[in-house]
């Protein structure tokens, strides 16, 4: 405990307001249901978020994979390497892919629930 | 080979498949039922029926074959069949299962609210469900044939007598739980029959497919020619020959020299040990080395093509029509996604299967590239590799895979074509809803059927991939656009579908009518995904724009559905006036 500072702070106390009356909160999912301006842009940023995870997902998938010939066709040293007796080529697309796409899935799946039990919480007030 | 066991282990899928239907029929009860099974279905047992539904015969057979010819540029086949379902998880699963529509069609209007545009969506669903459907019969056919040696019209018919009976017997209850279980007899029908000749092949010494040199013959092999083929032959090679070679009748030896040769129907050929084998004319006579790399098959323009086919499966799955009607099984959109996540888990494991059996076919059953029917390779490498009395159960085993692989396919396109017929054309003539639905699911079947019957047949994977390009081409943009675009209107959707179906389809008829086209035309036509997906989609965006005074009223009502979880406490009901 530190010595110059022993005296309390001093604070206010007051009653509860009583001159405002309190306006009953709207439920969120009204505002949605009406289509007002506040509502719209809950939702918009839902669909925004949403849509973003699916392209990232699909990016993450499609681009290597479009990558994949331009590299093999052009590169002939990553055409010959081999993982046992195995082409490179042959263990990426006959077998890893599989379980890559899985994962990717996997993942997308959490964070598309993510968001929306982000989106429930938020509008239902919790 | 034994014919009776291999028909055994066909007629048991068959039987089973009937006796399963027979049971859940006396389940299904409502209209509800037959379409949609009352949406009761648990996720990873929808999951084991859209994939028991999506492993065609194009997977089962047409895969394996096409990588025996084609090497390593054909595995974007099962690859991209896989990655569908990634796109479909990603963009389209949940908010389509919330939009409560049952079938495709049913998504336009209440999306687009013109049942214009539903009257093409319908048009469209039935073209695909076509296309798709004929190969599985000529893969019936091409099955039976081998095993049993009956006429190839023989195998068409009997599933579409099967595949009515199911239906009619208890619509989609029965046909998704018919389905789970052959998605589990395909995998196994597959799986088992690769331990065993992996290590048939070990027993063997492990004799590498990567030769310097294009496959040779073994032994001393017999090939029955069945249908009439022109070979390419690179290196002067004895023949011993009975029946018509080169348009001339012989019996005894021969020699062929460098170029091309014809043999007649029901000619014998015999080869001796070590001779390189000829392609049939149009197959690749590919080296070991070339068969492992990719983009070294000597085709035109293959890097086009390798794209082009990766666009026509991966945007394709998402717009076929069978597929997507199993998602309204699911209770809620959250388990749509799971759902769609087993699915491409249960695909990917299935697909781990054709590429040994591609690799070991070379090596095993040559002759398939010189008689051209490399879809065979699965029916006919457990005899030439394992052989003995182990081989011929397992052949059993595959075909009754087979038959699965064309009964589930041929069975969710016709219950689709026939929702789809019932509801847009006999419903309006015929009152009682489950009597048109049965006419409904007769015309589904004969006329592809007839088709069958007269159409030239294609490699079943290529076929198939041809019904992937119109859905492409169509269902695939109107889908992205209408879940996440909320200013696409009905006159753009119109536009956009009817520009991409009639391009598809008219490339896909020149390319099939004319399959010596080369060149640029060649490789734009016989896969036209490529061009005429982003054609269908900005013709879309373009007419929409210009076309903004019809957004679809009420469409902010209409996005609140698409895509807040049922876990949200808003107005899901949606009306022509938007509110309440």
């Amino acid at each position: 405990m530190s010595k110059p500072e022993q005296r309390p702070k001093r604070v206010v106390i007051t009653g509860p307001r009583r001159d405002v009356r309190r306006r009953p909160s709207r439920p969120v999912t009204d505002e949605i249901d009406d289509q007002t301006r506040v509502g719209q842009v809950y939702l918009r940023s839902l669909i925004r978020a949403q849509l973003l995870l699916g392209l990232s997902t699909v990016a993450l998938v499609v681009v290597p994979l479009i990558a994949m010939p331009l590299l093999f066709g052009f590169v002939p040293r990553i055409r010959e390497l081999q993982v046992g007796p195995m082409p490179l080529w042959w263990v990426l697309l006959g077998i890893l892919v599989y379980p890559a796409i899985l994962g990717v899935g996997w993942w997308y799946v959490r964070q598309a629930d993510r968001n929306e039990s982000q989106f429930t919480d938020l509008v239902e007030g919790r | 080979m034994n014919p009776t066991l291999a028909a055994a282990g066909m007629a048991l899928t068959v039987l089973i498949t009937i006796g399963l239907a027979a049971y859940s029929s006396r389940l299904a009860r409502t209209t509800g039922d037959f379409y949609v099974a009352s949406r009761s279905v648990p996720a990873w047992w929808n999951a084991s029926a859209i994939s028991g539904e999506y492993l065609s015969a194009a997977s089962f057979l047409g895969v394996a074959g096409l990588i025996m010819a084609g090497g390593a540029d054909a595995v974007w086949f099962p690859v991209g069949y896989a990655v569908g379902y990634v796109l479909l998880l990603a963009l389209v699963a949940a908010p389509l299962r919330r939009s409560g529509a049952y079938t495709l069609p049913d998504f336009c209007e209440a999306r687009l609210r013109s049942s214009k545009v539903r009257l093409i969506a319908s048009a469209l669903v039935v073209l695909i469900g076509w296309l798709y459907v004929l190969p599985q019969l000529q893969g019936a056919g091409l099955a039976l044939q081998i095993l049993l040696d009956t006429p190839t019209w023989v195998g068409g018919l009997l599933v579409s007598i099967t595949v009515l009976v199911v239906i009619v017997g208890g619509g989609m209850r029965s046909v998704t739980l018919v389905q789970g279980f052959q998605y589990w007899l395909k995998v196994v029908a597959i799986m088992v029959p690769v331990l065993f000749l992996l290590a048939a092949w070990r027993a063997d010494a492990s004799p590498s497919a990567l030769t310097e040199a294009p496959p040779t013959f073994d032994d001393r092999t017999t090939v029955r020619i069945e249908n009439p083929i022109t070979v390419t032959v690179s290196d002067p090679i004895s023949v011993d020959a009975e029946g018509t070679v080169d348009d001339v009748v012989v019996d005894g030896p021969l020699t062929w020299q460098p170029g091309e040769h014809t043999v007649a129907a029901g000619s014998t050929l015999v080869f001796p040990e070590g001779a390189t084998v000829p392609h049939l004319s149009g197959v690749p006579q590919l080296t070991g080395v070339a068969w492992g790399q990719p983009l070294q098959s000597g085709q035109e323009h293959t890097l086009y093509r390798t794209f082009a086919l990766m666009f026509a499966l991966f945007l394709g799955t998402m717009g076929l029509p069978h597929v997507l009607v199993r998602f309204y099984t699911n209770p809620d959109g959250r388990a749509a996604r799971r759902t769609a996540l087993v699915v491409i888990g249960l695909v990917g494991l299935f697909y781990l299967a054709p590429s040994v059996y591609g690799m070991l076919g070379r090596l095993y059953a040559p002759e398939l590239l010189l008689t051209g029917r490399t879809d065979a390779v699965v029916l006919l490498l457990p005899q030439a590799t394992v052989g003995g009395a182990a081989g011929q159960w397992l052949t059993a085993l595959v075909a009754a895979g087979a038959a699965a692989a064309f009964l589930a396919t041929a069975t969710g396109l016709t219950v689709t074509v026939a929702g789809v017929l019932s509801q847009d054309l006999v419903g309006k003539r015929v009152r009682n809803p489950i009597v048109s639905f049965r006419i409904a699911a007769a015309v589904a079947v004969l006329v592809p059927l007839f088709l069958g019957l007269v159409a030239e047949s294609l490699p079943l994977a290529r076929a198939v991939s041809l019904a992937f390009a119109v859905a492409a081409a169509t269902f695939s943009p109107l889908l992205l656009l209408g879940i996440w675009w909320p200013r696409l209107t009905d006159a753009g959707a119109a536009a956009g579908l009817l520009l991409g179906g009639t391009m598809a389809t008219v490339a896909i008829a020149v390319s099939t009518l004319f399959p010596d086209l080369s060149g640029w035309p060649g490789a734009l036509l016989s896969q036209p995904a490529a061009w005429a997906m982003p054609t269908a989609l900005f013709t879309m965006v373009i007419v929409s724009k210009r076309t903004a005074h019809r957004i679809t009223p009420g469409v902010d009502r209409i996005m609140i559905r698409l895509h807040t979880p049922e876990a949200v406490g808003v107005q899901r009901t949606w009306t022509a006036r938007g509110l309440r």
